[in-house]
């Protein structure tokens, strides 16, 4: 098929994208919530390097391999995080981000 | 207009709507939904971006393990159905800036950049992916291969010894431990 | 000259015990550092005796003159081409006389401590600090700069404080240990104000050629300091004056004199070495080096003779009065150092060969044997009687037979009885008083007089004047002391042979202005009239005070109120203590403690607080919670971005 959608405009989508998944890390506050964000920064990651292969260079296959090395890390960092998670909510009772401020000042 | 521009701005407006639901709703477990719906518009992108594999691996990864550990996690950790609280006003309006300003900020270089797309076709086969993962020669994957192979050991590994359980918390969860020292857990509710 | 260099060890040798009994002793050296002490010393004794008769007898002589020998000179300071620190030593009669009579004496001293001083807790810190006292004293006389003269003056002035206020834990001993410092620190000040002016225009801080510059009269140097004036006086005259301050002040004269009697409060062997022979003499010592510039300069001299001799009237007084006898033996020292300053007084250039500074200086060599023999019998009385106050002793020389004959010799020397030393030093003193200033000489020999009257009323009180009914109490009480060890006794032994036999050196053969022995001759008829006066002095304190009666008494109580403020010292410490307390402390003192503690104090406080403040401010920031944390970081980011890609090219 023709390449009728500019490559912009599927930047726009992992911006944007991108942008949303950075406002849910700075405003929620579940630690669950916030990992969720994470992920959806992640996958505009993928997408911008699936698009920038497709568009401009074709005849290489980096892009994708990219985006299948960082599917792989997000795994393993969602299960760590998931530890770290649980294991936080043994010492602290809750899953809140306000409650681990120990490194206040 | 034609079908594929049609098509690619349905999916696009489905993926930025989940986002954005997801990270606003206050019931965690919408908001994992959302998220499993904003992953597999995600995996419709890559279908019409034709690199199925790519897709595929969404899918089975994303959308089948990582969605489905979250959902685990949030069994885990607290009642599903309690509403989150809201975000303070100051936070919610410095975030939407911060978010704006990123926004407007990346766009404005991207589209002034002025990208030349090349006009042959982009071709993904299986099999290609296949041999260039596992070739010593230019453009072989095989080295990151390994390292990844490393990292999710280590990965396993280190979540295996996080999320244990310290020796002396090997009773039953269900009786609180009243008796030792207050910053002992007090397990309440049944797991 | 090569075969000097040892004269280098005689002090070097005490700085070494010094730092090693006071580093070292108090873990180390507890019992055994008074040996060191004492051994080092003998050593110190010994080549210093060897130095002596090498400089007198062999070679010090060239054509028949003593010849000054610098045996060691090294450049430590350079302010300027012409004016720079040297450290060096010099070899010349004085300086001769003086390392013998410092080292023999601070050998007595160290032997009479052993027995004195056994028991004491801080052993081996005291002879540290007699050492470091004698590596001072030794390290003056051999100065050949007067920069360095001053460096160990006030490293006497430290030692000396050291050991007034040994037994730190009595109150009274540290107020007189800061006494002590505080008012010869005063008069230093002097001492060094007359040091820049007279090294500013002679061009040099070097003895030698300081006075070669300032002595002959057509040299630019002298024309400089004596047409450049202030407040009508020339340069040269307050150059002189101002450093005989200094001098007045290490020598308690007039009215520097009051750190004296209260340095009593030290152990007496300390009051023996140094605030009797030693250094005490500074003064003296210090005049009589810089004797040469002094000489043609009248106003300075008639100065130093007037204090000296006005202080020596003061003193005698005084004397007379007081009932601790260290006190009484603290004011004769100020009198008979009195007599050595106006001795150099009355020395004029070309008048019967300088006859006055060569009294001076045998006066000065007399005077440390027999006063330092007379305070260390103090203290072996103080020691067996465990008092200062001559109401508690009497009758004594029962229980104490060395001590009373060594007392008897030494109050007989210094009453100028013949054959003893002290008649002959005093003679040659009352001969260049007769022949320069009549009333001077007449103030001299009312002062001898007085001389011998409190020193045998001292004597007469301490060891006969036995209270009669309480003769079996001291039965009982006195056999617990005894006289004191064999340490204690034999520095008084060969003191007491050293005053019998000291007159009878021929001083003038050795020691003189210019540096020619002279024959010195012996006047008789006139020493016929001291003599009788002394030995009119001793009938009326013998008659007085042999036995207990109430003649004292009545004389004083006649006297009333002259009786009164001489046994109050003239009242100079309340003056003293007013101008201080009244004046400087309340017109001075307060408001700059005011000032230190509101406007500077305050000033740093107010920085202090102002840094808290501000940090409180900005503390903030470190909130603990990690999405503040986020955005800060993209802030970061987006801040530079901005920066790197629109304006930063």
């Amino acid at each position: 098929m023709m390449n009728s959608v500019p490559l912009e405009h599927i930047l726009f989508v992992s911006t944007a994208l991108f942008f949303i998944g950075m406002y849910g890390l700075f405003t929620r506050r579940n630690l669950i919530t916030i990992l969720m964000s994470i992920e959806l920064i992640l996958n505009s990651v993928n997408i911008n390097f699936v698009a920038f292969n497709k568009y401009l260079y074709p005849a290489k296959l980096d892009g994708v391999f990219f985006a299948i090395f960082i599917i792989t890390i997000a795994a393993a960092e969602a299960a760590v995080a998931i530890a770290i998670i649980i294991n936080l909510y043994r010492s602290h009772q809750s899953i809140d981000v306000e409650d681990a401020a120990e490194l206040k000042f | 207009m034609n079908a594929s521009q049609i098509i690619f701005y349905g999916i696009s407006a489905f993926i930025l709507g989940a986002g954005m639901l997801a990270v606003t709703t206050t019931k965690v477990f919408r908001a994992a939904i959302w998220l499993l719906f904003a992953l597999i518009g995600i995996a419709a992108l890559y279908f019409w971006m034709q690199v199925e594999f790519i897709a595929a691996v969404q899918i089975i990864v994303y959308v089948g393990g990582i969605v489905v550990l979250i959902i685990f996690s949030i069994f885990l950790t607290q009642q599903s159905g309690k509403e989150m609280p809201k975000p303070s006003t100051g936070r919610m309006i410095s975030s939407i800036l911060a978010a704006l300003f990123g926004l407007i900020f990346s766009y404005h270089l991207i589209s002034h950049y002025g990208f030349t797309p090349s006009a042959k076709q982009f071709v993904v086969p299986v099999a290609e992916i296949g041999t260039q993962m596992l070739s010593t020669t230019e453009y072989g994957y095989i080295l990151p291969f390994e390292v990844v192979s490393f990292l999710l050991l280590a990965a396993m590994i280190g979540c295996i010894v996080i999320a244990m359980k310290s020796p002396e918390d090997k009773t039953n969860q269900v009786f609180s431990l009243s008796e030792s020292s207050p910053s002992e857990p007090k397990i309440i509710g049944e797991v | 000259m090569s075969n000097y260099l040892y004269i280098i060890l005689i002090f070097l040798l005490p700085l070494a015990t010094f730092l090693l009994l006071g580093l070292f002793g108090r873990k180390y050296f507890k019992t055994s550092a008074g040996f060191i002490g004492t051994l080092s010393l003998l050593t110190s004794t010994v080549l210093s005796l060897k130095a002596a008769y090498q400089y007198f007898f062999i070679d010090g002589k060239v054509d028949g003159v003593y010849q000054k020998i610098e045996a060691i000179k090294f450049t430590w300071l350079q302010f300027s081409p012409g004016i720079s620190i040297d450290m060096g030593i010099i070899i010349d009669p004085i300086s001769v006389m003086m390392i013998l009579v410092v080292s023999f004496v601070s050998l007595m001293v160290h032997l009479f401590s052993l027995g004195y001083m056994k028991g004491e807790e801080r052993f081996a810190t005291y002879y540290a600090f007699l050492s470091l006292f004698t590596f001072s004293m030794l390290g003056l006389v051999l100065s050949t700069n007067i920069f360095q003269l001053y460096i160990f003056w006030e490293l006497v002035g430290v030692s000396s404080f050291l050991l007034i206020g040994f037994y730190y834990q009595k109150a009274s001993a540290v107020a007189a240990s800061k006494k002590a410092f505080i008012v010869t620190r005063f008069a230093d000040l002097g001492f060094l104000i007359g040091i820049l002016i007279l090294g500013f225009y002679g061009g040099t801080l070097d003895i030698g050629t300081l006075i070669q510059r300032l002595t002959s009269a057509q040299s630019a140097e002298y024309i400089g300091i004596t047409t450049a004036s202030f407040l009508g006086i020339s340069c040269l005259t307050w150059g002189l004056v101002l450093i005989f301050i200094g001098g007045a002040g290490k020598s308690a004269m007039f009215p520097l004199h009051i750190w004296l009697p209260d340095a009593m409060e030290g152990p007496t062997p300390v009051s023996a070495l140094i605030h009797a022979a030693t250094m005490v003499v500074a003064g003296v010592y210090l005049v009589a080096r810089l004797f040469p510039i002094y000489s043609i300069e009248e106003s300075a001299l008639h100065i130093v003779m007037y204090i000296g001799a006005f202080s020596a009237l003061l003193a005698a007084i005084i004397a007379c009065t007081q009932t601790d006898i260290k006190r009484v033996l603290a004011y004769s020292t100020m009198s008979q150092i009195g007599y050595m300053m106006f001795a150099l007084g009355v020395s004029q250039n070309g008048v019967e060969n300088n006859l006055g500074f060569t009294a001076s200086m045998f006066h000065l060599f007399t005077h440390a044997f027999f006063k330092s023999l007379l305070f260390l019998g103090a203290g072996a009385v103080i020691h067996m009687v465990h008092s200062n106050e001559m109401k508690d002793m009497g009758g004594l020389r029962k229980w104490m037979p060395v001590t009373h004959f060594a007392f008897l010799i030494a109050c007989l020397a210094i009453a100028g009885i013949p054959p003893f030393a002290g008649f002959f030093s005093k003679e040659e003193i009352l001969l260049a008083a007769y022949h320069a200033d009549k009333m001077i000489y007449g103030v001299a020999l009312f002062t001898a007089a007085l001389t011998a009257f409190y020193m045998f009323r001292l004597y007469f009180s301490i060891f006969w004047n036995a209270p009669v009914q309480t003769e079996s109490h001291d039965n009982a009480h006195h056999h617990h002391h005894s006289e004191g060890t064999m340490t204690m006794k034999l520095p008084l032994i060969i003191l007491t042979i050293c005053a019998m036999a000291a007159g009878f050196i021929p001083f003038s053969k050795f020691i003189t202005l210019s540096g020619t022995p002279t024959e010195s001759h012996m006047d008789i008829t006139f020493s016929i009239a001291p003599v009788l006066l002394a030995i009119l002095g001793i009938a009326v304190a013998m008659k007085l005070y042999k036995n207990a009666n109430d003649i004292p008494s009545r004389i004083a109580s006649s006297m009333g109120g002259f009786y009164t403020a001489a046994k109050g010292k003239f009242y100079v410490d309340k003056v003293y203590l007013f101008v201080t307390k009244k004046i400087v402390f309340n017109l001075i003192g307060r408001p700059a403690a005011w000032i230190d503690k509101n406007i500077v104090d305050g000033l740093i406080n107010f920085i202090a607080s102002l840094t808290a403040w501000i940090s409180s401010l900005i503390k903030g920031i470190q909130s603990g919670r990690v999405q503040n944390y986020a955005l800060y970081f993209f802030g970061g980011v987006a801040g530079l971005s901005l920066i790197f890609i629109y304006w930063w090219k």
